[in-house]
């Protein structure tokens, strides 16, 4: 394995979910997650596949899960907002430890106005519901997040949130 | 075809289907979907009811039958749930899971919330026109209670994605699921063999 000053982000998000047993990876796309979605596609250990919708994506991270297989859901933080309604009454109401990994968008330097005006509900929203949701912005720290997020998801049968920042991914800037 | 099918009850097909499972996966999606499921078959651990989330009994199905591939698993949803959530139409049909039926309930209106007509009633939406085109080839509607019958054996013995839908009537379900999620998802778990009981 290489040393950590010479792996990427999305490398580590790999490893750990491989690690972890976390199979099922549903995702609407997004750039910035391009390189775990790629990666995740190239390795055989994951079914990867798209959705129409982020909704949708929980419902089969959930049901696969009722049914012994990990997921996580994937997506942008515009696609987080479309979630409240399905966390609320799906996730948190039959305390199902939902994996979701957003890519944040609309902060340190977003060019979109909508977007930036979404981000702002992302954490509020996973607030009210008291979902766990750590903020990733260092290489570093990858590793231990990702990995004791997804053991207390599914030691205490709760759904969490990795939000990755820009500080680590880098961001979608305007070309 | 949608025109020439009979209008029947929600609780008696309901219960001829599952007079016909094993340790088949079912899960009810909101409202009189899973109220009637639950009338019918309240003891089967291998049913799940949905009792929020609107429009996603057919991708909680989907993710069931991807983690258990040799369980046969039904998605009971409403018509105006699965217009929700059309898109999952075309997931099921990328993915194509061979153990994976779909049956639409399809009385044209939001039945629970007092009987308001959906948008598909007034346009006359076909909502197996819609499932076929988005690549669902085996998608029919029953004509009446002996196809659905039949439909439903072809799905428990063959390949799917299978995709069944009714016209029903406006009947409320025979009885209420009890509101308890975590209950249901614990006998679910129990149903499906991953949690001992």
């Amino acid at each position: 394995m290489a040393d950590a000053t010479t792996r990427t982000w999305h490398g580590i998000v790999l490893d750990v979910l491989k690690r972890n047993e976390v199979r099922l990876v549903t995702y609407v796309p997004d750039n910035v997650l391009r390189p775990v979605i790629e990666g995740a596609h190239a390795d055989p250990f994951f079914t990867t596949f798209p959705t129409a919708r982020e909704e949708e994506a929980v419902g089969i991270v959930c049901g696969a899960w009722m049914a012994g297989m990990r997921g996580i859901v994937l997506m942008q933080t515009s696609g987080f907002a479309t979630l409240p309604n399905v966390l609320a009454s799906l996730a948190c109401a039959c305390q199902i430890p939902l994996l979701m990994m957003v890519s944040e968008r609309g902060t340190l330097g977003e060019f979109n106005l909508g977007q930036a005006l979404v981000c702002r509900t992302m954490r509020p929203v996973l607030d009210a519901l008291a979902i766990e949701h750590h903020t990733i912005t260092r290489l570093d720290e990858t590793e231990f997040i990702v990995d004791r997020t997804i053991r207390q998801a599914v030691g205490t049968q709760a759904p969490a949130c990795l939000i990755l920042s820009p500080l680590l991914t880098g961001g979608k800037v305007l070309a | 075809m949608l025109r020439n099918t009979k209008v029947m009850n929600r609780f008696d097909l309901t219960q001829l289907l599952v007079a016909k499972l094993k340790d088949e996966a079912v899960v009810g999606g909101i409202g009189y979907s899973n109220f009637d499921l639950w009338a019918s078959s309240a003891g089967r651990p291998q049913n799940f009811y949905m009792l929020g989330s609107m429009g996603l009994a057919v991708p909680i199905a989907l993710g069931v039958a991807i983690a258990q591939p040799r369980r046969k698993v039904f998605a009971l949803e409403g018509d105006g749930s699965l217009l929700m959530q059309l898109g999952c139409l075309a997931t099921v049909a990328a993915r194509a899971p061979r153990n994976l039926a779909i049956v639409v309930w399809d009385n044209g209106a939001y039945a629970i919330t007092g009987g308001q007509a959906t948008p598909a009633a007034q346009a006359g939406t076909d909502i197996v026109a819609i499932a076929r085109g988005a690549g669902i080839a085996r998608s029919n509607w029953a004509s009446d209670e002996a196809e659905f019958e039949a439909l439903v054996e072809q799905a428990l013995a063959g390949d799917g994605p299978w995709l069944i839908a009714a016209r029903i009537d406006g009947q409320p379900a025979a009885r209420q699921t009890p509101r308890d999620p975590v209950l249901h998802r614990q006998r679910f778990m129990q149903g499906m063999g991953v949690r001992e009981g």
